[in-house]
């Protein structure tokens, strides 16, 4: 036979197709995952060619130290919110923009397009936004007479202040996705709750939400996939701070030690831990929502 | 409260509750960016003022030309243009490529490729970036394009996109297509590209969007002007300008936004497509 046999043929053509991306995807990503284990047990400064061996003092010392403590609060804070606030505030937002208001779709691009702009560029804005003498926010308090908080001294602030930005630029995200599933659900089924009369509330919880839940499911993992890396924010905004570690969460601390601090060998370990939190996170999902699926 | 209130409310009080909830969502959302428009283009004292001015009195573009002069913005500005151009040409090719192979080629092992390529969108890039760097500084990569663009070119959630579009194609289009013992490549050319141009257009926004509002990486790798985009440039404008000098801060911010909220305007359709792809049918 001249030419191969079409399943060879297959095989090669599927090898020159595939092969570009999974290399990039092999050395860039999966490398440097196991990569990051190997170097969470070294102290190295990362422009060093050399890495010591160290065993598990980075671990013991990332898990005993309190400033760890408050980095693994402050993400903890910071996606618990992330996620609740965005998907609350999505839900809210898409709910009101299903009904048929008048200029409905001016706001619903007014709502996404926070979404594609640069966190940087928010970041660096909204620093401005949360200004205590000239800024925005604290104009607006003064008017109903409320002083502002010290957003970039008191740490509890400042978290609360990167986190609210971080939810008004991703609530786009959320909000078309709750869109889309509402737009897609079954609109016999709330004609039915109509004819029943049964109350907003109650058709709400027996009819819509139901039907929204592979959407809800969805955005959950994405929402804290993405809340959870969440750097250039918090970088421009307050650069961790205040007080050290005010809003230092556990990406930026990854960046800060490795970065800033020269020590790649500890930033490999908050990053394997990070990994593993993530890979845990993620399973249980997959997990609850098959057990949603079999009933 | 309006928000729990769904499809309903058709009344009188319905209605004016949705009308109220609309006003609150376009006053914060829009709030917020008319203040950081109308800043910049203020005059110095007209930014520093207690209690701030709604409208810039007098208007002045001179924030917009300190940016453009004084500081290497156009540089920043090239270098984003070139650094998403390329990515973006790289990654729709190679995710097209990856999602056809996976969709339509029989070959060993489809499945494992698959998790391979879905498994990574669970790795943030922020966790690889340590090993990375040190590998591009190793190959002398740092602070140039090649060092930020290659990293970052390769592509999963195109892959997964792509790959679930194609097997929604009506199969016997597509069997008809091998039938007629129309090469792979000419299959690929002239029977899926044309049936699949909406995801393809979402795809290609997305990683627009994506690339353009880089931060973290490039931040590490780029050192000046010369390989640096918008947002670490803005980023090194708010560091040596901002709470002195917040006007040109904020046209640099005006700046990078610009150019991304206009594709997006016009496109906005094709980008959420994409992006529910995925969430809907659960």
């Amino acid at each position: 036979m001249r030419r191969p046999a079409p399943r060879r043929r297959g095989t090669l053509l599927a090898v020159a197709f595939l092969l570009p991306n999974l290399v990039l995807l092999g050395v860039f990503t999966y490398r440097p995952l196991l990569d990051n284990i190997r170097l969470s047990f070294t102290d190295w400064n990362i422009s060093s060619p050399t890495a010591t061996y160290i065993g598990f003092a980075n671990y013991v010392e990332w898990f005993t130290s309190s400033a760890s403590h408050a980095v693994l609060w402050n993400t903890a804070v910071f996606t618990a919110a992330a996620v609740i606030g965005s998907m609350a505030l999505g839900l809210a937002l898409a709910l009101l923009l299903d009904r048929p208001l008048f200029g409905r779709n001016a706001v619903r691009s007014l709502v996404f397009a926070p979404f594609v702009v640069a966190g940087a560029a928010v970041g660096v804005a909204f620093q401005f936004v949360f200004d205590p003498t000239f800024g925005l926010v604290q104009d607006l308090l003064a008017r109903v007479g409320v002083a502002a908080p010290a957003f970039y001294q008191d740490p509890e602030w400042a978290l609360f202040m990167v986190t609210a930005t971080y939810v008004w630029k991703n609530l786009g995200y959320t909000f078309v996705i709750y869109l889309a599933a509402l737009q897609g659900r079954r609109a016999e089924l709330d004609e039915a709750a109509e004819i029943d009369a049964a109350s907003a509330w109650t058709k709400f919880r027996r009819v819509t939400w139901p039907q929204l839940r592979p959407a809800t499911f969805f955005l959950l993992i994405t929402v804290l996939l993405n809340s959870f890396q969440v750097f250039d924010i918090i970088d421009t905004m307050t650069r961790g701070g205040p007080l050290g570690n005010g809003t230092t969460t556990m990406v930026y601390q990854v960046y800060q030690e490795t970065f800033v601090n020269q020590r790649a060998g500890f930033g490999a370990t908050v990053a394997t831990v990070m990994f593993l939190i993530l890979l845990v996170v993620t399973l249980l999902q997959v997990r609850v929502m098959e057990r949603g699926q079999e009933r | 409260m309006s928000a729990p209130t769904p499809a309903g409310g058709t009344g009188l009080r319905g209605r004016v509750g949705g009308y109220a909830g609309l006003l609150l969502v376009v006053l914060l959302v829009a709030i917020p960016l008319y203040w950081i428009l109308i800043s910049s283009l203020k005059e110095r004292p007209d930014i520093y003022t207690v209690p701030v001015s709604w409208f810039p009195d007098p208007v002045t573009g001179a924030n917009y030309s300190t940016v453009g002069t004084g500081v290497a913005f156009t540089d920043y500005l090239r270098n984003s243009v070139v650094i998403t151009a390329t990515l973006t040409v790289v990654q729709v090719a190679l995710g097209v490529l990856s999602a056809f192979a996976l969709a339509f080629l029989r070959f060993p092992g489809r499945t494992a490729v698959l998790l391979f390529v879905i498994g990574s969108l669970m790795v943030p890039n922020q966790i690889t970036v340590i090993s990375n760097y040190a590998l591009v500084a190793q190959l002398g990569w740092r602070n140039t394009f090649a060092g930020i663009i290659v990293p970052l070119a390769g592509v999963a959630f195109g892959t997964f996109l792509m790959r679930n579009h194609f097997l929604s194609l009506p199969r016997e289009i597509i069997e008809a297509a091998e039938m007629d013992a129309a090469g792979p490549l000419r299959m690929l050319w002239r029977v899926v590209l044309p049936m699949s141009w909406p995801t393809l257009i979402a795809f290609t926004l997305i990683t627009i969007v994506n690339e353009w509002n880089q931060y973290l990486w490039p931040l590490l790798i780029a050192d000046d002007a010369s390989v640096a985009p918008l947002p670490v440039g803005l980023a090194q404008l708010q560091d040596t300008q901002g709470l002195t000098n917040w006007g040109p801060v904020l046209a640099g911010t005006v700046l990078t936004m610009l150019p991304i909220l206009v594709i997006f305007l016009a496109l906005q359709r094709h980008m959420i497509k994409g992006l529910t792809a995925g969430a809907v049918k659960g």
